[in-house]
């Protein structure tokens, strides 16, 4: 019982960004995955990449909300960790993979969710490093920091927040041009 | 300059900002246009879009950051070092092929062993033993002549008065074990050199290999309160950076570390030499030897001069004449076990974060 209230109360940390949880998640499975994927063909930076995209899995799952805690964080984590692994083996044409626990859940369709919100993420940040200074920053301060518009027109140097509003009118619309042209041709 | 009214109208609305009044106009609005109805549910989604990559950013970021603290302090086996994992990951890797090589390796040696023993009638032991006894001869010698050495260092240090550094630049650890690089010019005519630390520690040092056209010199710290740290958290670079690309240094133009920002002007330097590139950054005498560094916390270069001629016009040694350098040094076996760092831990922090961790190798380097 004890033990399904603290995963639970990890995954909620997880769920809020929370250092302690993240930590906490990082050190009891961490070592497990890394000799996964050193004993595959694989080397110890390999392994952090696998095991922090898996944490990004994790993540996005317990925002989701709709996480059916139904079996343990290092159980998931480590199937998460298996199939993207084995894809990355495939991709480079070594098919086997020699492990000591088989999956025991199937992870295929929190995958393909994963993959689309990748593919989101980068089209963001392409879009985003596409803009250039200071639309970059007008906007991260406007619409991530959730700063007033006279605050943003003082420190950005606009003479007045109308200035500022206009200015960030349009580089808004460039980001949204930028994020949308790819997104209808890629997704 | 209607638009931008619409816009901020539908993002008061998509953020609750409106008041009941408003709202109830706003919807009457937007059930009468589809073109409006549309801009919310587009500009809905866009939002979400943006707030989400904000979070797993910084999501991610922590994670690096988590990486970097537990190995750090040891709680995970760390990427870089860790020899079992190493090796476990090079045997599987390269194990049919040693095999192969052993394999082949093992029958010649076989074959020219039976060919050289049918050949030769044996009567060798002797000279080995006599090789044996030479080798202690000069051995012994060696230490008479170490021994009086000493004895004339010793003399010579109860006479010398506390060394008064004179003049000064930056370096930046490329090994655990206390090799350091810096500019050539500045430890030029040196007669007494040492580093000093983050906490302020003064470290004897001494020059272990000079590229005076490079302007490149490998330091190695000597003294022996000297505490190796783990791993290194920046990279070597070994092609050249871009141009424009953000860039950042460390140095000590005074008693304290300072940080500066710029970018990469031109890949040649002065007059088109093609050995350093042109960056654009604030830079003082005493930043000579810093090292420069791009986002993703690997050095690119090495800060070496500026232009008096012209304003914000200065040079860095490119990156990769270190690893030539060392190459160089490297011809000298006993400085075979040098290692430069390859993958950078902090790549994915924030800048601050960067910083923070990489303060701590750069070393200001004092000169008598």
């Amino acid at each position: 019982m004890k033990e399904a209230n603290t995963e639970k109360a990890l995954l909620e940390g997880l769920a809020r960004s929370d250092r302690k949880a993240i930590e906490i998640i990082y050190k009891e499975n961490f070592n497990a995955i890394q000799s996964l994927v050193v004993n595959n063909n694989g080397s110890a930076d390999d392994a952090k990449d696998i095991f922090q995209e898996a944490m990004v899995v994790l993540y996005e799952k317990a925002k989701s909300g709709s996480f059916e805690l139904n079996c343990l964080i290092k159980t998931y984590l480590y199937s998460v960790c298996r199939r993207l692994w084995l894809k990355k083996l495939l991709y480079q044409n070594r098919f086997t993979i020699n492990d000591v626990q088989e999956e025991s859940i199937s992870v295929e369709e929190d995958l393909e969710d994963h993959d689309q919100k990748d593919q989101e993420f980068e089209l963001m940040e392409k879009a985003m490093g596409s803009l250039g200074e200071p639309c970059k920053s007008l906007l991260e301060a406007f619409y991530l920091q959730k700063r007033n518009m006279q605050e943003i027109a003082l420190s950005f140097g606009y003479t007045n927040s109308d200035n500022a509003k206009n200015q960030k009118y349009k580089c808004l619309m460039r980001l949204k041009k930028a994020f949308f042209l790819q997104y209808k041709t890629e997704l | 300059m209607d638009d931008v009214k619409i816009l901020e109208a539908v993002e008061r609305y998509i953020t609750g900002q409106m008041t009941p009044d408003e709202r109830v106009y706003f919807e009457n609005l937007r059930k009468s246009s589809s073109e409006i109805d549309q801009l919310v549910v587009e500009h809905t989604f866009f939002m979400q879009q943006m707030n989400r990559y904000d979070q797993t950013k910084k999501y991610k970021s922590l994670l690096a950051d988590t990486h970097l603290h537990l190995a750090e302090k040891g709680a995970i086996q760390s990427t870089r070092l860790q020899g079992k994992a190493k090796i476990v990951y090079l045997y599987n890797r390269h194990k049919r092929t040693a095999s192969i090589a052993a394999s082949i390796a093992g029958i010649t040696a076989l074959a020219i062993s039976m060919l050289v023993s049918s050949v030769t009638p044996t009567s060798q032991k002797n000279d080995i033993a006599l090789l044996n006894g030479e080798i202690k001869a000069i051995k012994n010698q060696n230490q008479q002549q170490k021994r009086e050495i000493d004895n004339i260092k010793q003399n010579i240090n109860v006479t010398t008065a506390p060394i008064v550094y004179k003049t000064g630049g930056t370096s930046f650890l490329i090994d655990v074990a206390g090799y350091l690089v810096t500019n050539a010019h500045v430890v030029r005519n040196a007669q007494h050199i040492a580093v000093q630390n983050s906490k302020g520690q003064d470290l004897a040092a001494q020059v272990v290999y000079t590229d005076a056209l490079r302007d490149l010199t490998i330091l190695k710290i000597t003294d022996t309160s000297f505490k190796a740290p783990v791993s290194i958290p920046y990279s070597i670079k070994k092609t050249s950076a871009e141009i424009a690309e953000p860039i950042y240094t460390l140095g000590f133009p005074r008693n304290e570390i300072v940080y500066g920002e710029g970018y990469l002007a031109a890949k040649t330097g002065f007059n088109g030499d093609t050995l350093t590139c042109q960056i654009a950054i604030a830079a003082n005498p005493g930043n000579s030897g810093g090292p420069i560094l791009n986002n993703r916390g690997e050095v690119v270069g090495i800060l070496s001069a500026k232009q008096i001629s012209a304003e914000g016009v200065v040079f860095a040694t490119q990156s990769k004449y270190i690893y030539k350098a060392l190459a160089q040094l490297q011809k000298d076996t006993s400085f075979q076990r040098i290692k430069l760092p390859s993958t950078s831990s902090v790549k994915g922090l924030d800048k601050t974060q960067q910083v923070k961790k990489i303060s701590d190798f750069v070393y200001r380097v004092k000169v008598n």
